[in-house]
């Protein structure tokens, strides 16, 4: 089929961001992309992706508005209860037998999958030994994750996960309440680093010995998919463990023979 | 409508995939719409139902148990195959790519819904153009109004379930409304016509 003149502004538009910002989009999957910029584009009101493609060559604040909708910050505390269930049951027995330990949490949006992970860590006796680098592309997102502030509206809901997620504290003595936000208790990211870092085009920065990267493969393309894999591959420590979204496989991979499933209904994987 | 009526919509326009969008009574409604396709049927069908989040989907289990033809739901990266018939799983957004395979993603929900019938139907225009079918049942929501458009837009063939025969009419209504579909058919006529596209 002849490519429509949207297809081809919005290939024209990925590329310019790439060469002038280093953002690479360009293997991201085509529809779910082709939905967030025609609804950039509406929000910023341009009249074609020609013309936004124009604004954010001239505009670098136009560019970072842009950002926060070809990412996807739709996240939430302990999302999926039963993989926080399988992290806590299957992958925590086996990193208690190390002195220390660095977890990576790539694409971490704005922090709720972080603040779980450190709830989970606390409550098992090992946040105080393990260094969690939590990675997005987005410098808002990591703003707002730095800050640890959620809505508090959504508590109950995260609460609910919590609970099903095998917690078994009060929920509320993780934040303090003001203000409709809940304020995570701080020492829980005092061992984290937020840090930028892009799976498309950046390298590994340390030996890991658990990666949760979760619904961030669903929008990468085969190819982009291909080096994220071989990025965790290389940064897993030996027999190290990958967690991925609960629709998210490694199985279409080339790099599937070098995991093996530990609990192939909550996509927890371990490095052969 | 009698058979030559749908016969004569069919001819000529080579579908090559079939998306179908529901909503509340959408259960019954595929019901009497899909058992009875024959095993190696030829083209995919995609049908996307509105379900809870965080529920995990027994669609394609049900339907199995009652259907010759593979019954799965569809999967990130999966390549769309003739004969299958595949069901959006909750809580996340399906789209057919360009080069006809699957992907899901977590953007907010669309009219109230994850997964979204409007974001399939187009996604499935794009890939598909005119060779496909897109089929709205029934369902209480605004969802769908747009997709079925997008699909007559490319011009795709676009079959309305006949509002009066709808367990809730809103949905059928709300896209005849924005956009005249093809035909408007009850679910006894659209099953029919899903055979003929066999023969044509």
């Amino acid at each position: 089929m002849q490519p429509s003149d949207t297809d081809i502004e919005l290939k024209m538009l990925v590329e310019a961001i790439y060469l002038k910002y280093s953002y690479d989009f360009r293997d991201y999957t085509g529809a779910s992309q082709k939905r967030r910029v025609l609804h950039a584009l509406r929000e910023m009101g341009c009249d074609s992706i020609s013309a936004l493609q124009a604004r954010i060559m001239h505009e670098p604040a136009a560019f970072s508005e842009l950002l926060q909708y070809l990412t996807i910050p739709v996240t939430s505390m302990f999302r999926d209860p039963t993989y926080f269930k399988a992290l806590r049951e299957h992958v925590v027995p086996v990193l208690r037998t190390y002195p220390s330990l660095k977890v990576w949490i790539a694409g971490c949006s704005t922090g709720e999958e972080v603040v779980s992970m450190a709830i989970l860590l606390k409550e098992e006796g090992l946040l105080e030994r393990t260094m969690i680098y939590a990675t997005d592309i987005n410098p808002r997102s990591l703003e707002k994750a730095r800050k640890g502030v959620f809505p508090l509206d959504a508590m109950r809901e995260y609460t609910a996960n919590y609970q099903l997620a095998g917690g078994s504290r009060s929920f509320s003595d993780y934040y303090t309440a003001a203000y409709n936000a809940a304020l995570f208790d701080k020492s829980l990211c005092d061992n984290v680093t937020f840090a930028d870092h892009s799976l498309a085009t950046d390298a590994v920065f340390a030996e890991t010995h658990l990666i949760s990267c979760r619904n961030v493969m669903i929008y990468f393309k085969k190819k982009l998919q291909e080096r994220a894999f071989g990025l965790f591959h290389e940064s897993l420590c030996h027999r190290g463990f990958l967690g991925l979204g609960s629709k998210e496989s490694i199985d279409f991979s080339s790099y599937a023979p070098n995991f093996e499933p530990v609990m192939k209904r909550d996509r927890l994987f371990r490095k052969r | 409508m009698n058979r030559e009526q749908i016969k004569a919509a069919l001819t000529g326009r080579g579908i090559e995939a079939v998306v179908i969008g529901a909503s509340a009574g959408g259960v019954g409604a595929l019901l009497h719409l899909l058992p009875g396709l024959p095993a190696g049927y030829g083209r995919p069908v995609v049908a996307l139902l509105h379900l809870p989040e965080n529920r995990h989907s027994q669609l394609a289990d049900v339907f199995q148990q009652r259907m010759s033809l593979p019954v799965r739901e569809a999967a990130d990266k999966e390549p769309v195959s003739s004969g299958t018939l595949y069901f959006a799983g909750s809580g996340y957004h399906l789209s057919v790519e360009q080069d006809r395979t699957f992907s899901l993603s977590c953007e907010a929900p669309w009219h109230f819904a994850r997964p979204s019938i409007d974001f399939l139907m187009e996604s499935a225009a794009d890939a598909y153009g005119p060779r496909l079918l897109g089929i709205l049942l029934t369902g209480a929501n605004n969802d769908g109004a747009a997709g079925m458009a997008a699909i007559g837009a490319a011009g795709g063939l676009t079959v309305v379930q006949d509002p009066d025969e709808a367990e809730v009419a809103t949905m059928p209504r709300e896209a005849i409304k924005l956009r005249a579909p093809d035909l408007v058919l009850p679910l006894k006529d659209i099953h029919t016509l899903l055979l003929m596209l066999e023969n044509i």
